[in-house]
């Protein structure tokens, strides 16, 4: 009974949305407001309705009714209520209703909005939005509906995978929709631009702050990502350049891209079809990472099972590309820049080169995974494209990329000369490469890892140093304290500040990855009771094994092991494998013992015999990983701080933009 | 004249070289204790056709660990890591190297991205000098000061740094 009024709900959105898209289009195109409010009206009116069928859903996941195919699926009677109702997203069905879930809230949020700011756009914008809604719900009524029934009731569910019953797991696939789902808006408004050929500044500011929020959901998505892989899954690393992390790495890129140039636009009002271009190409990534994920096309130990959708999403993929490349076309000429590049030694230049460095790593990345693809299609042979690959070719770039973290800040609008930014800049390269001599003393080796480090202390140098010639400049100009102007630097200037410090969060982030990547030391041993193993300056002494039952349908095996560094005694760790009976998997989660400098890290590796006073142990030394975190968290402050809103900034910015466009069309 | 007695010793010799060789060559031919960690540094460059995306030495599964077996056999004959991963490829397929062997077609896989960022660097610096010719030449701005000292570039730059932002 339920699950028909889930499936109808369904069905009634999928309408509304196609009504929603016709009306806003004709109103658009006959210029009528009434026939705009009542498409504006129906977009909202789809997220209470979409709530109401996951609300259903939860419900029939907690009762366990196992009549509807979705729950039996994902959830089965001994799991715990917490993961029955998390099951909304443990499957594609489930999943998609759910990504319609947040498509629709944001939709909705903006939509009731932004209702002042920008009229002429609205229209346009609405039918955009109402067409990738129709595409989703489409898919979630037609294709992919969770309230499907099974011809016969089952007793129990087969539940939910292993891996994600976990609270790290629980929460990665929200923030990633929210960051994927966010991106529709600031691409619709760009096409309403295109289309009423209204392309100045107006798309830009209206959507940039729903652009810095989705880019910071999705920043959390793939941080979070990265965490949970290390703490829980336990593979001993933190990112493995695997297709489907990479399908959220890439239009994260060219976002951050974005999120540069769109500065060049907004001061100096150039590059307006390349930002454009940028989020088009960062809409579209995002569809096409989702088609990844979903249609399985390329394997994944992250990949749904193989279904109907894929070729759906390579129709709607086509379908976007095209109709964004023929308004970009149509509008060329009306997206010249209004000025000209004065220097390459310029601000403007310096963005301008950001820009190349992210999208290099974003094909090398995209090429590399998609490879494959090519590989069989072609030569018809199998291949492999894993993390060596990307390792080889993206950690130049990104290199590149955080000593022009470091460097640009220096540069000024317009013009700065190559020997004002040598003068500024020779000091801290000197003292960069005085610490890098110190840490070669101090018996550091590897070219590689000593050029990255002369590289990241130099831009934290230089990062640090714009602090605090901001809060000098505030010190002089109006006479304030130390701290006081500090403070009053981020409240005012919240976007090239919070910035900053983003900044700074990469390059501590970069120093933590380049302990890990080049200093990481690894041993395997089979210990018995007693016996000890060590690695660097640690000793791990093996105590016993046991197994116990623990909550759902768990085996745990965990093993006790005394840590000693420098042969004095630490903490007892506890390593252990999980295994769920029914569905045969293991998990190995792992202990640690971290300290600011490194982690020590154990595993207990379940597929070979495991007995109460013997097993195999993987044990890792981790140099400065926790620098990693550290940074992700600082990372993450600056984002919020960028984002911020202050209406003084907002008064002063619309203000400035339009004394640009008055000068501009003098 | 020494040679009826130095024939024994010559024998004797003999057999001392012929053993010591023979015992060297079975020694060489003993198999020798591998140690978990020389079969995960040949395991880490493989990945396991069956399993998805997972490096060999850390892939859970049955056939895994077979394969891992296999290479411990080989180490200890004295085989290379490249010999070893030859061997594998020829059985199975280039798919379980964990990235594309840079010959033949797949020499592709690491061309085009460093053949994209070399002509994109040099079409970005075309694009970026075409642009700067366009505008009207910038007059020389420094040329009043020949060598700006320490001080007055960090004077100027915080000029510019209040303006920007009093914006």
């Amino acid at each position: 009974m339920t699950a028909d009024i889930g499936f109808i709900i369904v069905y009634i959105a999928f309408a509304v949305s196609i009504y929603a898209g016709i009306a806003a289009f004709l109103g658009g195109r006959q210029n009528n407001p009434r026939l705009v409010e009542s498409a504006r009206n129906a977009i909202i009116i789809i997220f209470p309705l979409i709530t109401v069928a996951c609300l259903i859903l939860i419900y029939a996941l907690v009762r366990g009714d196992f009549s509807i195919e979705y729950v039996w699926r994902v959830s089965s009677r001994d799991m715990p209520t917490y993961l029955k109702v998390t099951a909304l997203w443990g499957g594609q069905a489930g999943s998609l209703l759910f990504w319609n879930l947040i498509l629709a809230g944001y939709t909705a949020a903006a939509m009731a909005r932004k209702w002042d700011q920008e009229r002429p756009l609205m229209p346009y914008a609405l039918a955009v939005i109402a067409v990738v809604q129709i595409f989703f719900l489409g898919l979630s009524a037609l294709v992919e509906n969770p309230f499907t029934l099974l011809p016969a009731v089952p007793p129990d569910g087969q539940g939910l995978n292993p891996l994600l019953r976990h609270p790290g797991m629980i929460i990665h696939p929200p923030l990633l929709y929210l960051g994927f789902t966010g991106l529709t808006i600031p691409y619709a408004f760009a096409m309403s631009a295109l289309i009423n050929g209204k392309l100045d500044d107006g798309w830009i500011r209206t959507t940039r702050r729903w652009t810095l929020v989705t880019w910071l959901f999705l920043s959390l998505g793939l941080i979070l990502g990265g965490r949970w892989a290390y703490d829980v899954l336990g593979w001993g690393g933190y990112w493995d350049w695997d297709p489907v992390e990479n399908a959220s790495l890439i239009p994260w890129l060219t976002a951050t891209a974005f999120l540069h140039s769109v500065m060049i636009q907004e001061k100096r009002g150039m590059f307006k079809m390349w930002n454009m271009f940028l989020i088009i190409l960062t809409f579209c990534l995002m569809v096409y990472g989702t088609f990844i994920v979903r249609s399985g096309v390329i394997s994944s130990v992250h990949s749904f099972a193989q279904s109907a959708v894929g070729p759906l999403f390579f129709g709607f993929i086509a379908i976007i590309s095209i109709f964004s490349a023929y308004w970009l076309h149509k509008r060329r000429h009306d997206l010249a820049s209004e000025n000209k590049l004065d220097s390459l030694l310029s601000r403007e230049a310096a963005f301008l080169l950001n820009n190349f460095l992210i999208l290099a790593i974003m094909l090398a990345t995209f090429w590399g995974t998609n490879f494959p693809i090519i590989s069989e299609l072609f030569v018809n042979e199998k291949i492999t494209v894993g993390a060596p690959f990307y390792e080889q070719v993206n950690g130049p770039l990104f290199a590149a990329l955080v000593l022009l973290m470091g460097v640009a800040p220096l540069t000024m609008w317009y013009r700065t000369s190559a020997q004002r930014i040598g003068m500024m800049a020779r000091w801290p390269a000197l003292a960069a490469l005085l610490f890098v001599i110190l840490l070669y003393a101090l018996g550091i080796r590897g070219w590689g890892a000593l050029l990255g480090l002369w590289i990241v202390t130099f831009s934290a140098i230089l990062t640090i140093l714009e602090f605090w010639r901001g809060t000098q400049a505030r010190m002089r100009s109006k006479g304030e304290m130390p701290w006081t102007a500090f403070g009053a630097l981020m409240a005012r200037n919240r976007r090239r500040y919070g910035g900053y410090w983003i900044h700074m969060g990469v390059i501590i982030m970069a120093f933590g990855i380049i302990g890990v990547e080049f200093f990481q030391q690894e041993t395997q041993i089979r210990l018995s009771s007693g016996e000890s193993a060590s690695v660097g300056n640690y000793t791990m002494v093996f105590n016993s094994i046991r197994r116990y039952p623990g909550p759902d349908d768990l085996l745990i095996t965990e093993a006790s092991a005394d840590v000693y560094y420098r042969d004095r005694f630490v903490k007892t760790i506890y390593p252990r494998t999980e295994f769920y009976t029914r569905s045969g998997q293991p998990m190995t989660i792992p202990d640690t013992r971290s300290t600011i400098t490194e982690d020590f890290y154990v595993r207990l590796l379940p597929w070979e015999e495991t007995t109460t006073t013997s097993g195999l142990f993987r044990l890792y030394l981790n140099p400065l990983i926790n620098w990693v975190w550290a940074g992700a968290f600082i990372f993450i402050i600056g984002t919020m701080i960028a984002a911020w809103p202050d209406p003084q900034e907002e008064k002063i910015k619309i203000a400035a933009s339009r004394r640009a466009v008055a000068v501009a069309e003098r | 004249m020494n040679g009826i007695r130095a024939y024994p010793a010559r024998l004797l010799l003999a057999i001392i070289i012929a053993l010591a060789v023979g015992v060297s060559v079975a020694a060489a031919q003993e198999t020798r204790q591998v140690s978990d960690d020389e079969v995960n540094q040949v395991a880490r460059d493989m990945y396991c056709p069956t399993c998805e995306n997972m490096s060999l030495d850390t892939c859970p599964t049955q056939a895994c660990a077979d394969w891992r077996a296999e290479i411990r056999e080989q180490l200890a004959e004295g085989r290379s890591k490249d010999e070893i991963m030859d061997y594998f490829a020829a059985r199975y397929g280039n798919q379980i190297r964990s990235a594309p062997p840079r010959e033949g077609f797949h020499l592709l896989a690491w061309l085009l991205p460093l053949a994209g960022v070399l002509i994109g660097a040099v079409l970005f610096g075309r694009y970026l000098l075409n642009l700067q010719q366009a505008a009207s030449p910038a007059p020389a701005v420094s040329s009043r000061k020949t060598t700006p000292s320490d001080q007055n570039a960090r004077e100027e730059y915080l000029r510019r740094l209040e303006q920007e932002l009093k914006e």
